[in-house]
């Protein structure tokens, strides 16, 4: 029993959140497509699974179960900078839970329809989800790109699921589009591993400090590249423009997992960006903070000028995703660890409400038949109000109360108004601009930031309100749709995560602040990650 | 030996830029593939060129380092053409189906209006 290191949960299960969705992928494929009910069973209990495991890794993670609150598992058995290591931390366990619980809600969203007008939707989704899972827990940049490659490869099909004209052509559009960032990928791999002969994420934090210059700009160079990646998937202002349209064309619950997909991004941006490039990363230090900034603004003012155009609710929403992409590589931008916390907290409301947004917009549209919906943007498009005025009074159907009720709440959420957790995650980001910059107060940059963000809230609500009367009060004939249980849970649920956030703020708060303290001070990262010992080889043990 | 190989990437680079900006899919997708090739090339340089040295040693014990080559950058580049080749092929798909179900190859846009 010796060879199971000091503390009691071995490291192999650390590989649970990608070996798990791996075989129940590889199982479903097996499965003829007739037995979709079958299919979507197994689905759901490899997802109820990785969610288990997923919750059972934050609180292990939080509660010192492992050296340093940091989870390493060596693949292979070898040490830290030659084999491919496994980490999790406080930000990956979160990531997790965060990552499953949109797939619960979009897998029981797919339930009634959706999973059944293609084939394999099952498998790709679990796919999907160990290509995320896997990207947000590596810790190694090849392998990174490996776990990319594969939630890409996947995306790719479900983007296509229910194939049309309108799908296959932003699929085209969105497969070319990360084939091209996926070889940026690559070339900016190659030349850090030419410059520094590592591609450990921890070991490339150590050695950074050390290269001479000639490496350093080689290094700087590839991280650059790298990033153009990243910023890429995660929507910045001149590579986001796929976004819209990948959003608009996908089926709803796939539209809810590609918003999961671009947080990856930002995910890995905050991860390789805040060890790498930390304090004691010598003359880099920080580096490319100033563009992450203005990149950050200029997407906020994209994002927010988008949502104000649009006359299409998908389109809102995909200008919304943008909006907070653009938030959060602007809060990074500052290269102030501190605020990582508050950032955190928004990242996970705003994914939280943008993906009930996706799935709720589908069923706000069966309130029109086909034509009074032509109707309703003609008559806004030449802004008629000739339209007779119904008397007040009229029963509100039941299922009318759930959507009306369930846009305002991501209306909320997403625009960052009171009381849900969309203005705690606002409130938070403002405060901690505004302590952290010091006694002089926050800097203009920082001021610019603050005053944006409201403006930019200010766009949200106009253009929410603007799609909420549009949606509910503006055609006169509109016909109670028939909601399924399993279509309004999931948008129900995912909005009462976010009253969850409100209620408990404190105690989310407070695990987030843990985690941004961990992603502050990379030390412990790199100390856990290189210092995790092997475990000692059975054979050679026999020998002795 | 190295100033070939640059200015072999550079060439592949550039030939694959431009066709991956012209408008048709089949053009997209020969730019995509040169654009692998390239970048394929590009990892396997990071290892440095080498003559004459082997990327392993079934030899036990320890070994002059200087004497073999580094064997990452090979590993890679197999992941990275398999990756890419098979996301390539999955393109190739797309390209298809989108011309069948649209009528036009164009990656984004509309065919122009034939002059009769």
């Amino acid at each position: 029993m010796s060879f199971w290191p000091a503390h009691a949960i071995p490291d192999h299960l650390i590989s649970l959140p990608i070996i798990l969705p791996l075989i129940t992928g590889t199982l479903l494929i097996f499965i003829n497509e007739r037995r979709h009910e079958f299919k979507l069973w197994l689905n759901a209990a490899g997802l109820l699974a990785t969610l288990m495991v997923a919750i059972a890794f934050m609180w292990l993670v939080d509660n010192g179960r492992f050296e340093g609150n940091t989870g390493v598992y060596l693949a292979a058995n070898w040490a830290a900078p030659f084999g491919i290591a496994l980490v999790i931390d406080r930000f990956a366990a979160m990531m997790l839970v965060l990552a499953s619980l949109v797939s619960c809600a979009s897998l029981t969203f797919a339930y009634r329809r959706w999973s059944r007008v293609g084939v394999h939707f099952h498998t790709l989704f679990q796919f999907l989800l160990m290509g995320i899972n896997g990207a947000l827990i590596t810790g190694d940049l090849f392998n990174l790109f490996v776990f990319f490659e594969v939630m890409l490869a996947a995306s790719y099909g479900l983007l296509l699921h229910g194939q049309n004209a309108v799908r296959i052509r932003a699929g085209m559009q969105y497969i070319a589009l990360n084939l091209v960032a996926s070889f940026f990928f690559l070339i900016g791999i190659a030349l850090i591993y030419a410059a520094s002969g590592t591609l450990n994420m921890a070991d490339l934090a150590r050695i950074i400090a050390s290269l001479n210059d000639a490496d350093r700009a080689l290094f700087e160079t590839g991280a650059a590249v790298l990033a153009v990646a990243f910023l890429t998937k995660s929507a910045i202002w001149p590579l986001g423009f796929w976004l819209p349209v990948a959003y608009g064309a996908s089926a709803p619950p796939v539209a809810a997992l590609l918003v999961l997909v671009t947080k990856v991004g930002i995910y890995v941006i905050y991860r390789l960006w805040l060890i790498v490039f930390a304090e004691d990363a010598g003359s880099s230090t920080g580096f490319g903070g100033s563009l992450l900034f203005w990149g950050g603004l200029l997407t906020i003012i994209y994002g927010a000028t988008g949502m104000l155009g649009s006359q299409d609710a998908r389109r809102v929403a995909s200008y919304s995703a943008i909006l907070s992409s653009g938030t959060l590589l602007a809060l990074l931008g500052f290269n102030r660890p501190e605020i990582a916390a508050a950032a955190l907290f928004y990242l996970v409301s705003s994914t939280l409400a943008v993906a009930a947004f996706v799935l709720l917009i589908e069923l706000t549209e069966r309130i029109y038949s086909p034509t009074s919906r032509l109707l309703a943007i003609t008559m806004e498009a030449f802004a008629s109000d000739d339209e007779a005025h119904e008397s007040a009074g009229v029963a509100i159907p039941g299922a009318m109360a759930f959507l009306g009720l369930a846009f305002a709440g991501c209306a909320l959420v997403m625009v960052g108004m009171p009381p849900l957790s969309g203005f705690i995650a606002k409130f938070g980001i403002v405060t901690s601009l505004l302590t952290v910059s010091g006694a002089g107060g926050p800097t203009t940059t920082g001021w610019l930031f603050i005053a944006l963000l409201f403006l930019s809230g200010l766009f949200g609500i106009i253009a929410m309100m603007r799609l909420g009367v549009r949606i509910f009060w503006s055609s006169p004939q509109t016909t109670s749709p028939r909601l399924q249980l399993t279509e309004a849970s999931p948008v129900l649920a995912l909005l009462l995560l976010c009253v969850v956030m409100t209620v408990s703020a404190g105690p989310v708060r407070g695990y987030m602040d843990r985690a941004g303290a961990d992603l502050s001070s990379g030390q412990n990262y790199i100390d856990q990650v290189l210092g995790h010992r092997p475990v000692p080889s059975l054979t050679r043990a026999g020998d002795q | 030996m190295e100033l070939v190989l640059a200015i072999a990437i550079g060439v592949l680079f550039s030939c694959g830029i431009w066709l991956v900006l012209r408008p048709r899919s089949f053009q997209v997708i020969m730019g995509l593939m040169l654009f692998s090739y390239a970048v394929n090339l590009f990892i396997f340089i990071t290892g440095r060129l080498w003559l004459d040295k082997p990327p392993l040693t079934t030899q036990p014990g320890p070994i002059d380092p200087g004497l073999y080559a580094d064997p990452l950058p090979q590993a890679l580049v197999l992941t990275a053409i398999v990756i890419g080749f098979a996301s390539t092929a999955l393109y190739l798909v797309v390209l298809l189906g989108s011309r069948g179900l649209t009528g036009t190859d164009h990656v984004d846009g509309k065919e122009r209006e034939k002059q009769e």
